[in-house]
């Protein structure tokens, strides 16, 4: 915890924080590790082996057979997710699953079967990015500030 | 009658003539399966939403009562519900079914026992015959509004507690046999400042402990008074916290009578369970199913149920506030 949010708290609030925290359980943070380095790996590889597989089977090139094997990554979580499964997949494998294009295509999947009781505007339409939109919203304005930094150095004649 | 500071000593003894509790899939494979009146296998119930399932385990929770008692819903005067849900719809939604006078009720996972306590406040003065409390929780519905899509998946950390499907209702009279209402302590609202909401049980303790010294010190009567002193879901982080934290305040509750509806309900090695059971209805169902069960059969004859409840908004959550908690303390004796 920071130092400026515990200034707030009042001595016997940090006592009894202190107090708590000695008998919580921890995250197992090595293991779970392990297990998104596995899980992860695994769905890169799946990744990796659907890439090769269109290459050879539907000639794509090198660069363009990114988009179909994400595709199929994608159609994948999707089912998963309303089966109910993709949930206690994810449970165990903690960063494995959010951080290939999986866990983007199940915050969309997920939100989207949620809100369905809400209609098809109101609910799936508006919710739909309730998860994923602070992704899309921040990842776009990183890449625009990327380009910003990638056009001053090379009109500085840096790069 | 007051006593102390924040206790009510109930003498007319307002008695719990009939009780129900009702369940889902999760609920069913734990270890209190058999002390349900009705489990669900489906989570919607044949429902079309989440909230429409959570309506009908209050109106099954509260027909099954009535139905136990053998009366007809025209003989009780009040019926005072509550559950998570915003503006508590499933209520007042099964509240239009029963078409029952209603008082509705808020006081997150703590309703029960709030509601239990009115309920024998409005027996001992009279102003009712039969009053009907009734509490529910669903795990899909809470989880939507809480925190991410049920389907959503994140990796809860080992402190996070799963939240009950099921509604708990129990029916008070002024005559009539069963385990009778004798006291209940209304707890402060105490926040220690903690922000996690995946670790309800810490931020719920110091309520539970502060509304026991309270209840202890009114009385001035001594835990081995009781053969059973439950929390409603603190879960089994929240238990340890709790009974470290009573030790250090002095008050002595032997470890075998001090338990927890939330360790109670699920079995430890019940996958995505962590820590345990949270929810209105986690402590309804234990106290109205499990306890009054074991009750009527005399396993047990003086208990006391403090119900926790986590007073947080999923905004206030995301304004940076922390979690304020309260408990309030009933007393059931045979």
């Amino acid at each position: 915890m920071s130092i400026k949010k515990k200034k707030k708290l009042t001595p016997t609030q940090q006592e009894y924080q202190q107090f708590a925290q000695e008998r919580e359980p921890k995250r197992p943070i090595l293991k779970n590790c392990v297990k998104a380095f596995v899980v992860g790996g695994i769905i890169c590889t799946f990744g990796q082996v659907l890439q090769m597989f269109f290459i050879k089977y539907f000639h794509f090139s090198q660069e363009n057979a990114g988009n179909p094997a994400t595709a199929v990554l994608i159609i994948l979580t999707v089912l998963l997710t309303g089966l109910g499964v993709f949930d206690h997949i994810a449970q165990f494998a903690g960063a494995g699953t959010v951080i290939p294009i999986t866990g983007f295509a199940n915050t969309i999947a997920s939100a989207s079967i949620e809100h369905r009781t809400e209609g098809y505007v109101l609910g799936v339409g508006g919710n739909m990015f309730k998860l994923a939109g602070p992704v899309i919203v921040y990842g776009v304005f990183s890449a625009f500030v990327v380009t910003l930094v990638v056009i001053s150095f090379r009109a500085l004649g840096v790069m | 009658m007051l006593k102390g500071h924040q206790t009510w000593v109930f003498e007319t003894k307002p008695t719990i003539i009939a009780s129900a509790a009702i369940g889902g899939p999760y609920e069913a494979k734990g270890p209190l399966a058999s002390d349900f009146d009705l489990l669900h296998g489906d989570i919607r119930l044949g429902q079309d939403s989440y909230e429409k399932a959570e309506q009908k385990l209050q109106e099954q929770a509260c027909e099954t009562a009535i139905k136990k008692a053998k009366m007809k819903k025209e003989d009780v005067q009040f019926l005072l519900s509550g559950d998570l849900i915003n503006q508590i719809v499933p209520s007042s939604f099964s509240a239009r079914t029963l078409s029952i006078p209603f008082l509705g009720l808020y006081g997150a996972c703590s309703t029960s026992m709030e509601g239990l306590s009115l309920a024998s406040l409005l027996i001992e003065s009279k102003f009712a015959k039969n009053a009907l409390v009734c509490v529910s929780s669903h795990n899909a519905a809470s989880e939507k509004q809480y925190r991410y899509p049920t389907e959503y998946g994140s990796q809860k950390p080992p402190t996070a507690q799963w939240t009950v499907t099921g509604s708990g209702a129990a029916l008070l009279s002024d005559q009539g046999e069963g385990p009778k209402v004798t006291a209940s302590t209304i707890g402060r609202v105490i926040d220690m400042g903690l922000t996690d909401p995946f670790n309800m049980g810490a931020a719920m303790a110091p309520a539970a402990v502060d509304t026991l010294e309270a209840h202890f010190r009114d009385l001035d009567r001594d835990p081995s008074y009781y053969d059973l002193i439950a929390t409603g879901d603190l879960g089994r982080v929240g238990h340890r916290i709790a009974g470290d934290l009573l030790k250090k305040h002095g008050l002595n509750i032997p470890e075998e009578i001090l338990t927890d509806c939330g360790i109670l309900i699920y079995n430890e090695d019940q996958p995505v369970v962590m820590a345990g059971g949270s929810g209105c209805g986690c402590c309804a169902v234990t106290t109205f199913g499990h306890f009054l069960n074991r009750m009527r059969k005399k396993e047990l004859r003086k208990i006391l149920v403090v119900a926790t409840g986590a007073l947080l908004s999923p905004m206030s959550f995301q304004q940076k506030e922390s979690i304020p908690s309260v408990a309030h303390a009933v007393s059931i004796e045979i």
